[in-house]
């Protein structure tokens, strides 16, 4: 029954993005003008593609960011039980918890919580 | 009685036995209510909320918000509405098209999803999964993909960094987010929000957790903001800088689209606060004052949902205009420095203080016991 209905919601966002963007097509008036494929960038004609190398900060913080969020995973069925759990769960998170610390007080003190 | 879900009753039972439809055209009819209802519920919202926003936005100025359409410009939104489907849905020369029209989809159905598993009332819940805080933290976080596409299909540098920067704040504010739920499970010991709510009946998880769960309510309150990019923390669409951020490019409604979607995620993250934290659609309950409960019944639960939900929505606009803009920097060390640590505390504490007893509801019988004793 969750499944249909979740189903349902997601068909529900899709319809709604597509008959917004066939109700905008069929209302809206189009003229062509060359001016309006240039990029909306400072005025004088853009130079150059966007697609190009990036910082490379992003990225860390992006890998570090994968390492929490797995471990978040693995939290959430464990919060879920651990009033039966006791202090057994409590050890165990806890351990859990130290080593994440230890690489998040390592990837800090290497710097790479420093934006630069 | 005013409850919604007496109309539910009423439509189900009007199908099934007046009717007398065979399971499949029931269930099929009843699918399909629920797919109008929550797209009905979905831009309604938005419009109120954008009006809202507005209006209140320029109180804070000392200036009136819109006032010109309708009285007391409330069917300003509307008008905008109307205007926004009207516009020619163009795209530059050289945007990746597929990803470029792929983004609004990602951003609409990512909030849709999270949208119908919010409870607005007794009953009134389209997807009450046994696992719906983490539903909800999984799905939530599909949004940035959208704002990802939009930046790097529009081939557009204000777009590109606009998404990157978003990229960052978003999956950085999403762990504080995650800890922060993670902390409230483990104080009702369920993911469901049905049960979340029920357990919550003669005590708000707020107070019910006292320390701890104010800690994890403040850092919740802080990433959701981060993670609307809304109030301080709008770098990714700093109008000074990068004009509009990742949808520079957009025009018309595609545009709206995303639009839509950031006030319905501003409107998302307080429902969820009220749910997890402040009771969800609960009326005010008192153990032992069976009057007073009575008289709180009478006020359906969807309204106590809205106006909880409302007062959320109203500190994330106050905070909006009262706060500078961080810098980037200033962000990331704020998340990864202050909030992430602080977190795994709180986190250990709530653990303490569950399995040690000292929650408000086991604290009160015995001291009343001691007391008494």
């Amino acid at each position: 029954m969750n499944s249909a209905l979740f189903l349902v919601v997601f068909v529900t966002g899709l319809l709604l993005v597509c008959a917004g963007l066939g109700m905008a097509i069929l209302l809206s008036p189009s003229s062509f003008n060359a001016q309006k494929g240039q990029a909306y960038e400072c005025g004088i004609p853009t130079k150059g593609t966007s697609w190009m190398q990036f910082r490379v900060g992003y990225y860390l913080y992006a890998i570090l960011y994968l390492m929490f969020d797995v471990e978040a995973i693995f939290l959430f069925p464990w919060a879920t039980v651990v009033r039966d759990l006791g202090m057994a769960g409590l050890y165990s998170i806890l351990f859990f918890l130290l080593i994440l610390g230890l690489g998040l007080a390592y990837a800090w003190r290497k710097g790479a919580l420093q934006w630069k | 009685m005013l409850e919604l879900s007496r109309l539910t009753a009423l439509i189900d039972s009007l199908l099934r036995e007046t009717w007398g439809l065979s399971e499949f055209w029931v269930l099929f009819i009843e699918f399909v209510l629920v797919g109008v209802a929550l797209l009905t519920a979905y831009a309604v919202l938005a419009l109120i909320l954008i009006y809202v926003e507005r209006k209140i936005t320029g109180f804070f100025q000392c200036r009136l918000g819109p006032n010109r359409v309708g009285k007391y410009g409330v069917v300003q939104s509307v008008a905008d509405m109307v205007k926004i489907l009207l516009k020619e849905i163009i795209h530059v020369d050289n945007v990746d098209k597929f990803l470029f029209y792929a983004a609004p989809f990602f951003m609409i159905v990512a909030s849709m999803l999270t949208f119908g598993a919010i409870p607005f009332g007794r009953g009134l819940q389209a997807v009450d999964f046994n696992i719906g805080v983490f539903y909800i933290v999984a799905v939530s976080s599909l949004g940035i993909i959208g704002v990802l596409l939009a930046g790097w299909s529009s081939n557009n540098k204000y777009s590109m960094i606009g998404a990157m920067r978003s990229g960052a704040q978003f999956i950085s504010y999403e762990l504080s987010a995650g800890f922060a739920l993670i902390t409230m499970v483990v104080l009702s010991g369920s993911m469901q929000f049905s049960t979340i709510i029920e357990s919550q009946t003669y005590c708000w998880n707020l107070f019910n957790g006292h320390i701890a769960s104010v800690i994890a309510f403040i850092i919740y309150l802080i990433s959701g903001h981060a993670e609307t990019n809304r109030g301080p923390f709008d770098l990714p669409e700093a109008e000074s800088e990068l004009t509009a951020g990742y949808h520079t490019e957009y025009s018309g409604l595609q545009f709206g689209f995303f639009y839509l979607a950031e006030y319905l995620n501003m409107f998302i993250i307080a429902a969820i606060a009220t749910t997890v934290f402040l009771g969800g659609w609960m009326p005010i309950q008192l153990k032992g004052f069976d009057g007073f409960n009575e008289v709180m019944n009478y006020i359906p639960s969807y309204i106590w949902f809205f106006g909880k939900a409302g007062c959320l929505v109203f500190l994330s606009l106050w905070v909006r205009w009262t706060f500078p803009r961080l810098r980037i920097d200033q962000l990331l060390n704020l998340e990864w420095k202050y909030l992430l640590p602080i977190n795994m505390f709180n986190l250990l504490l709530m653990v303490i203080i569950v399995l040690a007893g000292l929650t408000l509801e086991d604290i009160f019988p015995s001291i009343f016991k001691f007391i008494a004793e």
